[in-house]
């Protein structure tokens, strides 16, 4: 069956730098924004842009990513000849490994790609959280004749050192890749959005698998080795909102961003959803003392105390004296009586004991409270205590 | 093995909720901020293992069969048996079946071909959280031919008037059904009958030309029947009025009557949406309500429940009130005591108050 373009979504990353976040569950598996898990939002977007042939790569911790995608219905991605396909590593003939970079990953899943002769392939990170019509993206290939497409977006100058940038002429033709550049000549940074041609990267996919010392990463030897060559690589313009949720830092505020009004990315738009599953909960219930405001809050939450610029994932209970403000209380989570909660990240079906008082460092990332710290967390109470005033 | 199939018959229960039933049937009537009437039998069915469910629905059931879809939602989307929506279509030149009768003749295959020794049969008005497993066994363990769940009230009220009461012996069997309204034992409309009892008593009714199965079949020959009875605790509801829909609603605004009908072991399940969390803003000042996803509130919502996907904004106020999907209160209004129907704008300014036991009712997509 032939297809125009093939979508191939990076999901297998462990996520180092989110800690407790991802102790069981790889990255795109992160819940996100009381409802989602972070993967919901480039599935939504492929949905949303038509593309309906998608390859998701799983590796590190897969167990609750496989479920959670499932068979791809929540995203009309559950069709009869292409859809949603999981693609693990795996072992055949002349042996097997694990996918030892980006490159590697699309490298190894040549045959799945293979089977609808696409023109174009489009590589996306499920770790990424935005809006985004990839037809935009790929128009934008196709008027240029480009081999290779990358999506970027303006960070502030002095950031500029924390990303991939890209130097361009004035039409947008790359020329040069900069991995994190000491002194950087711009500030377009790469989104790890990349549109190829399939015949062009199958073919320098193929020679980087040859290649011994290759770390097979687009950014780092595909992009590199086709500008090499001189090919046709172009830059394409995204301004809206765009996060990469590398940190528990980053997480937290990308978390807190759903909370403003004029956010360009919005769960609210009728056009532009984002799908996830359903937890069937009961509607949410607010007792005569409940306070809410700027907040987010899913179904099955049963809340009786403050609740304040926090975002409640489904079946959290927030018990009478309790004040939760500026934190994000994942599913199952039970707030017992007088508890104060500041700035803090509670994970799945964690109970805090009533009259617990749990802060954040203010210059440090936001605590992360699981069922196996807490009694830790609250050993140390005097000393956080101490810190945050 | 002995198991169920299911018979939710919608035959009985025409346009009893005014504006709300204008355009729907009762059974599609939105409920208590997410659900519609009939999740909630269709939801104990369904934890009650009953594998097939066939609907009898005479007219206005488009939006039950867009809110139904495939069962998929109750698990009801599979290869074997699920979800039979039967509208009617009686083509037989020969019929002379009347009434519910045709139902049940025209879809006797229904019946054959479910591998189903018993069928459990309701409406969608008796509104409760329940596993038909244990009126069932009771069902089997007394022998009976027939077993009907009731319920027992301390307080008689309106919505119960015109339910039928069950006169039992001191085996819970039943001696007789009447319309006598001193009687606490009110029948719910849900009974377990065997299914050969069934198509037999069918069979009796068409030859003798009765147009009411449960009347004519069951009813008038509850001497002649074996008929157990086994009583429904906890929270139950009758939606019969749009006085009991609106009380109803409220009455779930308390801690205990919500939990009671919502947090049991097997959840009441619906159709999914696809809305976000319900946004709460600056100026959202929410107490004592019940809120669905989707909202975006910025102002005072107070004593009242608010269906997916409502807009509330600043300075906007409702209280004792039932908002259905997607309404869009404006700025400066304020509502008491009325139901709006789904999609319903209210312009700025405006004030609604309806009576406190009689409630202002706005049809469906109205501008106000």
């Amino acid at each position: 069956m032939k297809k125009e373009c093939v979508a191939m979504l990076l999901a297998g990353g462990e996520g180092k730098r989110l800690g407790a976040l991802t102790k069981n569950l790889a990255k795109p598996a992160v819940h996100f924004g009381g409802k989602y898990r972070i993967i919901d939002f480039t599935l939504s977007n492929c949905t949303n842009s038509g593309i309906h042939t998608v390859g998701v790569l799983t590796q590190y911790s897969p167990l609750v990513l496989n479920k959670h995608i499932g068979i791809g219905k929540p995203w009309d991605l559950d069709r009869q000849k292409d859809g949603v396909t999981i693609l693990s590593p795996y072992t055949a003939k002349k042996g097997g490994s694990w996918y030892s970079g980006t490159a590697d990953a699309i490298y190894q899943n040549i045959h799945f790609i293979d089977q609808y002769s696409p023109e174009y392939v489009l590589v996306i990170s499920g770790d990424h959280i935005y809006q985004m019509n990839y037809n935009s993206l790929l128009n934008h290939h196709k008027e240029n004749g480009a081999d290779a497409t990358i999506s970027v977006m303006e960070v502030p100058l002095e950031d500029a050192s924390r990303f991939g940038i890209l130097n361009t002429t004035e039409d947008l033709r790359i020329y040069e890749f900069e991995e994190k550049p000491k002194e950087p000549k711009n500030n377009l940074a790469s989104m790890g959005i990349y549109i190829f041609s399939w015949t062009t990267l199958r073919k320098y996919l193929l020679e980087d698998a040859e290649l011994m010392h290759s770390s097979h990463d687009f950014g780092k030897d595909v992009i590199p080795a086709m500008l090499e060559d001189n090919l046709r690589l172009y830059a394409y313009r995204f301004e809206g909102y765009w996060k990469d949720v590398g940190t528990v830092q980053s997480y937290w505020e990308a978390n807190m961003d759903l909370l403003e009004e004029d956010l360009t990315l919005s769960l609210n738009n009728k056009s532009w959803r984002t799908y996830s599953h359903d937890s069937n909960f009961p509607p949410q219930f607010t007792s005569e003392a409940a306070v809410v405001t700027q907040s987010l809050i899913n179904s099955g939450c049963w809340i009786c105390g403050t609740v304040k610029n926090s975002i409640l994932f489904d079946n959290v209970t927030v018990h009478e004296g309790s004040s939760i403000n500026q934190s994000i209380l994942h599913p199952g989570v039970i707030i017992n009586e007088n508890v104060v909660l500041n700035r803090v990240i509670v994970m799945e079906n964690t109970i805090i004991p009533a009259n617990t008082h749990i802060y954040s460092n203010e210059n440090g990332e936001p605590l992360v409270i699981d069922k196996n710290n807490i009694a830790t967390i609250l050993a140390e109470q005097g000393q956080l205590k101490g810190a945050s005033k | 093995m002995k198991s169920l199939m299911g018979l939710i018959n919608l035959e009985h229960e025409h346009d009893f909720l005014k504006e709300l039933t204008y355009f729907r049937c009762g059974a599609a009537v939105p409920f208590a901020g997410r659900y519609r009437l009939i999740d909630f039998t269709l939801s104990n069915m369904i934890q009650s293992r009953v594998k097939d469910v066939a609907i009898f629905c005479r007219s206005k059931y488009r939006s039950l069969m867009d809110h139904l879809g495939t069962g998929g939602n109750w698990e009801l989307a599979r290869r074997n048996g699920g979800l039979f929506i039967l509208p009617p279509d009686f083509n037989d030149p020969t019929d002379i079946s009347k009434g519910d009768l045709q139902y049940f003749h025209n879809n006797r295959d229904y019946f054959l071909r479910g591998s189903a020794s018993h069928v459990v049969v309701s409406g969608s008005q008796f509104i409760s959280n329940n596993d038909y497993q244990e009126a069932f066994q009771h069902h089997l363990k007394t022998n009976a031919e027939i077993t009907l769940i009731y319920t027992k009230v301390d307080q008689f009220s309106d919505e119960h008037s015109p339910c039928l009461r069950a006169e039992l012996d001191e085996d819970g069997w039943v001696t007789n059904l009447t319309n006598d309204k001193t009687n606490p034992c009110i029948y719910t409309g849900v009974y377990i009958i065997n299914k050969d009892l069934l198509i037999g008593l069918v069979d009796d009714c068409i030859a003798h030309h009765k147009d009411h199965f449960f009347q004519h079949g069951i009813k008038d020959n509850i001497s002649k029947l074996k008929v157990q009875t086994f009583e429904h605790k906890g929270y139950c509801a009758f939606i019969n009025s749009v006085d009991s829909f609106f009380k109803h609603n409220m009455d779930l605004l308390s801690m205990d009557n919500y939990k009671s009908l919502f947090y049991k072991d097997s959840f009441i399940k619906t159709k999914n949406s696809n809305e976000p969390p319900t946004k709460y803003k600056d100026q959202a000042e929410v107490k004592g309500s019940l809120i669905a996803n989707g909202c975006v509130i910025n102002g005072v919502v107070e004593k009242s429940v608010l269906f997916r996907g409502v807009n509330v904004k600043e300075g906007a106020s409702i209280k004792n009130s039932v908002i259905m999907q997607r309404c869009t209160i404006e700025s400066g209004v304020h509502l008491e005591n009325v139901i709006l129907d789904k999609d319903v704008y209210v312009t700025a300014g405006q004030t609604l108050i309806g009576g406190k036991d009689q409630p202002f009712v706005v049809a469906k997509r109205k501008i106000m």
